[in-house]
């Protein structure tokens, strides 16, 4: 097993001036233009930006996993003195898994279906020409101990689809780290897992840092997830460094508009302030802006709007859902419950916020309210009349005043058909003349801050942020009272996530709309929610004030929640302990 | 880049196009270049190509012209292979949307419907068919058509099952779209390209189904085509070589062409799936 | 406990299928123009009255459809799938006959196939930038669009005719009265020409199918960290890339086995190979319906089994699936 480097000063990963040349036809000529940093040992260096910044283009360059069509075009990356971009293929792979280990994003991808856990661990020895397979087998069981798997003896035997996405990542991390490299690149690995299990790999990350002394090069888009783990970062955006520095420095100072944007558009500071009503107290002072769900904790809970607000517009009671497979002919039927006896109002012109992690119910709570997803039980009541027993033409025509808002941009809008159809088609249906149709889409498109040509484009012509403009012109089309925002923002890089979130609000406004909205994301929940629900395993955990649930969490699980947002201020700092020892 | 502009990248694809061109114009022109019926006998038997000018294929076992064979076969091919195929895309997609769309129990039995055609060998099935209805052109493309069906539909209803649970189906639901504007407007102009370029393969399938039938000697009995031509040359082929290997080579360009063009439609219409090969 | 109600539960489907054909073959025979009874003896039994009203008498065709269908099957699962009067032997005992010479050609044609066509296809997919790669693919697609019988006949002309390097007809030599390891050899000699062009295509369709599969799976993020281990390219091929490509394919061999026992009948009719293929051009030639249906039965029979049997393999090839039949 190699040594870690010791000697202070000379750092283990040097990136001189590196250019990425992406091939032709892309939107522009380098992934990475111009690119110089270190790494020294013992460091954690989080590169920040959004899709498209060509953050994780240099980690694929450093393990020779570019795409296809993006080659080096110019510079270096010195790995302890080494151009690993000029290497024969022989000498790099001695390098990979050896000296520099790797884990990824997608966990439920990256690991071969086929292949049992304690293989694949063992692999990396084998690759390497180290130990027999019978050490190898026993280094595996010890790796999986110390990512804190639970049962390793087990999860060795297991194959990868038996694991859960986190316990995936675990396995990741133990492979990464199988022959202690002397620097860990993580690629975004916490991105696609929730936020009680991106707190544990980020702790287990950090922790295995420490004790390894290795260099760890964390990318993240998150901000929250820097100021978690960071000891120095690299803000990068369009393919070229915008800042770097300190993370401290970078987080409380930043320089540049655009970090400062990325920051600002993570309301850290709402979060952070659980326990410190000192901090809640300075941040209501602040000027609306994403702060203002905390600023008017009164629109919440509406005394001033009892008098109009005497029956709500939606309530709901006793929902219960559960999903059976249907089985073989000899196979028992699997049962999920999705939704457990769920029941809540809603009023007039309130947005309501339904939080939780995968597998909570949230989405089928949502889908049901629309109509997409029949309850099993229970009753949704839109004023007063209840849907679960209306058919045909009715229930048409009550469906129309609930419309929802979609989670992924580029699937919500259908690529063969123009914009400005796409928003007509909902009137068209309900009987409105055509030209008409159209002519309303054109001022919707302009009400959600669209120019009147796009109804004449195709979706593929609009960004992501654009798009989900687009979908909420359409849920507006046919006036409804209620809009369901099914994560509505979650796909959508944080800079832009903060726009959409300020038109819905500034919509919800104007129009007197309610809005119920589903996210995984407290963060988001609390710059945009007067009421909140917090759902674990279909059931509600906790229901309230959205400033009160921030401030003081009555259900563990809530309290759980809050405590593993990444970036929360109050966190121990772990960056500069770590820092300290080296 | 726009479709043309992809399809020529593909020089498979443009070798494809111009021999499948080169076909179609023999077809289209066979009955001006051979007026009379390929079936005449208009000289001895036993030609060797060339050996007799004006008959530069060459004649078969009882004098007949090989080439105005070939012309007027080329006809045969070409028309039982579109027609065949349209009738199999007639029966495929409306069976695969509609199982892909509701599911469940409608799903249920039209898969094991389309199972039940797709376990039954093909060409077994096809010969079967043919016997039992009296070889024509019509009991052809029927039996062509219903052994080809079946991956129509599941292909379809693949589309179909991914496609219904796209967030934009999903808002045409809720906006009160009716099932079949959302079938028909929504869904289906999705599932074009990959039914396009099964459509382009399945020609060539037919058409080498139809060669198989006609050398079995369930042809068309009024009809010249390739593939009796081969089986009615296949005791001969001792002292005639060629009257086997012309309308061999013949079925073996139209089906080459017709693949080649198939995967260039596939280059042009998927753009991603080209990228990644 | 599991696997046993798999196998069940995959027996039942079979019946279901086998029982759907047969009710599928009676159909087919009332759907025929004419008199069935005229059409199951086919021009055999038109011109004798005796031998139609036979059938009529057999067949019960003056019952109501209900009634002949169930004495058609009730017939058939007692194993009586009815006489060929052409042949002057019962249809069983025609197909029995020849059943194993198709079983060894199409075994044979599906063991060369699949194996060279997954070589060729890995191959193809591993230089998928090279010529050599083009190559391959090239030759695939020529097989793939070449028809069978032709191939098989072009085949006769340049190994028998030209050569005589190859036996051109039959299953062994006649009259040479081999036995024991000489008949084997002499029958292996025989095999050749019928089960290589036989298997032709089926490579082709393989080799195709392999190296799609092998770049799809290669995109995928497991490879990539396989490449991140630094696992040397051949394992990563292998271990990885390989195995996880394979499992469409198994499905598909399942599919294709079917195809072939209908490709065989090209196959047997050029080669003069006396299996049930032959059997059925033989059938086609006499109008010999009864005989003919008889053997479309036993050839749906082939291709259940075979789905069968993939269908197994492809369990034990892939562990999720164990998960999903608990």
């Amino acid at each position: 097993m190699s040594e870690p480097i010791q000697e202070s000063g000379a750092p283990l990963l040097r990136i001189e001036r590196l250019a990425l040349a992406l091939p032709e036809g892309a939107d522009r000529l380098y992934a990475v233009d111009n690119v110089s940093y270190d790494l020294t040992a013992g460091e954690i260096l989080c590169v920040v930006g959004e899709s498209g910044s060509g953050k994780s283009m240099t980690a694929n360059a450093l393990m020779g996993l570019l795409p296809t069509g993006v080659h080096v075009a110019k510079g270096r990356a010195l790995f302890d003195g080494q151009d690993v971009l000029a290497m024969d293929e022989i000498s790099h792979r001695a390098l990979r898994g050896r000296r520099i280990g790797m884990i990824f994003q997608e966990p439920m991808t990256a690991l071969n279906p086929l292949m049992r856990v304690g293989e694949q661990i063992a692999e990396v020895f084998e690759a390497h020409g180290l130990l027999t397979p019978r050490a190898r087998k026993e280094k595996a069981l010890a790796l999986l101990e110390e990512v804190r798997l639970p049962d390793p003896a087990s999860a060795l035997r297991a194959y990868p689809f038996e694991l859960s996405g986190g316990q995936r990542q675990r396995v990741m991390i133990a492979m990464a780290l199988a022959l202690e490299p002397e620097l860990l690149i993580a690629d975004e690995p916490t991105t696609a897992l929730d936020v009680t299990t991106q707190a544990q790999i980020l702790h287990l990350v950090k922790d295995l840092q420490a004790r390894r002394g290795m260099a760890v090069m964390f990318i993240t888009h998150d901000f929250g997830v820097v100021a978690e783990i960071a000891d120095r970062v690299c803000v990068m955006r369009e393919g070229k460094i915008v800042e770097m520095g300190e993370a401290r420095e970078v987080l409380d100072h930043p320089r540049h508009d655009y970090t400062r944007a990325l920051i600002d558009a993570i309301p850290a500071d709402v979060v952070a302030a659980v326990g410190r009503p000192a901090d809640v107290l300075a941040a209501v002072e602040r000027p609306a802006d994403v702060l203002a769900a905390v600023e008017r904790p009164g629109d919440a809970i509406p005394p001033q709007r009892d008098d109009k607000d005497s029956s709500p517009l939606l309530s709901i009671s006793g929902l219960d859902k559960v999903y059976r497979s249907s089985g073989g002919w000899f196979q028992p039927k699997r049962e999920v419950v999705a939704l457990d006896g769920i029941g809540f109002s809603l009023g007039k012109g309130e947005t309501l916020g339904i939080v939780g992690e995968s597998g909570s119910g949230k989405s089928t709570l949502g889908r049901c309210i629309v109509g997409l997803n029949r309850p099993d039980n229970g009753e949704i009541r839109l004023d007063g009349v209840d849907l679960s027993a209306l058919e045909g033409r009715e229930l048409r025509a009550h469906r129309r005043r609930i419309q929802m808002v979609f989670q992924d941009p580029y699937a919500s809008l259908n690529p063969r058909i123009r914009v400005g159809m796409a928003i007509a088609q909902g009137p068209i249906a309900n009987g409105v003349p055509k030209a008409e149709a159209l002519a309303q889409a054109q001022a919707l498109l302009a009400t959600v801050g669209l120019d009147g040509g796009a109804a004449e484009r195709y979706p593929h012509e609009f960004s992501g942020g654009q798009r989900q403009r687009i979908g909420i012109a359409r849920a507006l089309a046919l006036n409804p009272e209620l809009i369901v925002a099914d994560e509505a923002v979650s796909a959508l890089d944080v800079s832009i996530q903060a726009q959409v979130l300020t038109l819905l609000d500034d919509l919800k406004q104007k129009l007197d709309l309610s809005l119920l909205f589903i996210t995984h994301d407290l963060r988001v929940a609390a710059q945009i929610c007067d009421r909140l629900i917090v759902m674990q395993k279909g059931r509600i955990v906790e229901h309230g004030i959205a400033r009160e649930i921030f401030l003081s969490p009555q259900h563990p699980y809530t309290r759980e929640l809050l405590e593993a947002i990444p970036g929360r201020r109050d966190a121990p700092e772990p960056a500069t302990a770590a820092a300290g020892v080296l | 880049m726009n479709f043309f502009k992809r399809f020529a990248q593909n020089r498979g694809a443009l070798v494809g196009l111009v021999i499948l061109g080169l076909v179609v114009v023999l077809a289209l022109l066979a009955p001006l270049l051979y007026p009379d019926s390929p079936w005449r006998m208009v000289q001895r038997p036993f030609l060797a190509p060339g050996e007799v000018s004006g008959f530069w294929l060459g004649t078969d076992v009882m004098g007949r012209d090989v080439a105005a064979g070939l012309a007027h076969g080329a006809w045969v091919s070409l028309l039982i292979g579109l027609i065949s195929t349209v009738v199999a895309l007639a029966i495929g997609v409306p069976l695969g949307a509609l199982a892909g769309y509701f599911g469940g129990k409608i799903d249920d039995a039209l898969m094991r419907f389309t199972e039940f055609f797709q376990t039954i060998p093909n060409f077994a099935l096809a010969i079967v068919l043919v016997a039992i209805m009296e070889p024509s052109t019509f009991s052809i493309v029927l039996a062509i058509a219903i052994v080809s069906w079946p991956p129509v539909a599941r292909l379809v209803r693949g589309e179909f099952l991914s496609i219904k649970h796209r967030e934009y189906v999903e808002a045409a639901r809720l906006v009160g779209q009716t099932h079949r504007d959302i079938i028909i407007k929504q869904i289906l102009p999705n599932t074009l390209s990959p039914v396009i370029v099964l459509a382009s393969l399945m020609v060539a399938t037919a058409i080498l189904l139809e060669s198989s039938l006609s050398f079995l000697g369930l042809g068309d009995p009024d009809t010249m085509s390739w593939g009796y031509m081969i089986g009615a040359a296949r005791t001969v082929m001792r002292q005639a070589w060629w009257l086997s290997v012309i309308p061999g080579v013949a079925i073996l360009l139209t089906v080459l062409a017709l693949n080649l063009v198939g995967e260039g439609l596939d280059d042009a219409l998927n753009p991603q799936l080209a990228r990644a090969r | 406990m599991a696997y046993v109600s798999l196998i069940l539960g995959r027996v039942g489907k079979a019946v279901i299928v086998l029982l759907a054909i047969l009710v599928f073959n009676f159909f087919l025979i009332h759907a025929a123009p004419g008199d069935p009874a005229a059409v199951m003896a086919g021009e055999a039994g038109a011109t004798d009255q005796q031998f139609l009203d036979d059938l009529r008498e057999r067949f019960g065709l003056d019952q109501p459809l209900p009634v002949q269908l169930w004495r058609y099957m009730s017939g058939v699962l007692q194993l009586d799938f009815g006489y060929s009067y052409r042949q002057q032997m019962p249809v069983l005992d025609l197909i029995l006959d020849r059943l194993p010479a198709t079983l060894l050609l199409t075994g044979a044609a599906f063991c060369i196939s699949l194996l060279f066509g997954i070589i060729a296809g890995t191959l193809a997919a591993m230089r998928a930038k090279r010529p050599s790669g083009s190559i391959i693919m090239g030759l695939a697609l020529l097989f793939y669009a070449t028809p069978l019988y032709w191939v098989a006949m072009m085949a006769v002309l340049v190994f028998s005719v030209t050569l005589d390097w190859l036996p051109a007809y039959g299953y062994s030599t006649v009259g040479a009265g081999y036995t024991g390891l000489a008949h084997a050899g002499d029958v292996a000699v025989h095999l050749i020409l019928p089960a290589l062009t036989l298997g032709l295509f089926f490579m082709a369709v393989y080799t195709r199918m392999t190296r799609t599969s092998m770049l799809s799976v290669s995109q995928q993020d497991f490879v990539k960290t396989a490449r991140a281990k630094g696992l040397a390219p051949g394992v990563i091929q292998r271990r990885h890339i390989l195995r996880n490509a394979l499992l469409p394919i198994i499905t598909l061999a399942g599919l294709q086995a079917g195809q072939m026992v209908g490709g065989a009948v090209l196959t047997e009719t050029v080669f003069a190979w006396p299996g049930i293929g032959r059997l059925m051009y033989e059938a086609l030639m006499q109008r010999d319906y009864n005989l003919l249906l008889g053997i479309f039965f036993f050839c749906a029979l082939l291709v259940i089994l075979f789905n069968m049997l993939t269908d197994v393999i492809y369990r034990l090839a892939d562990p999720r699936i164990k998960q999903g039949a608990t």
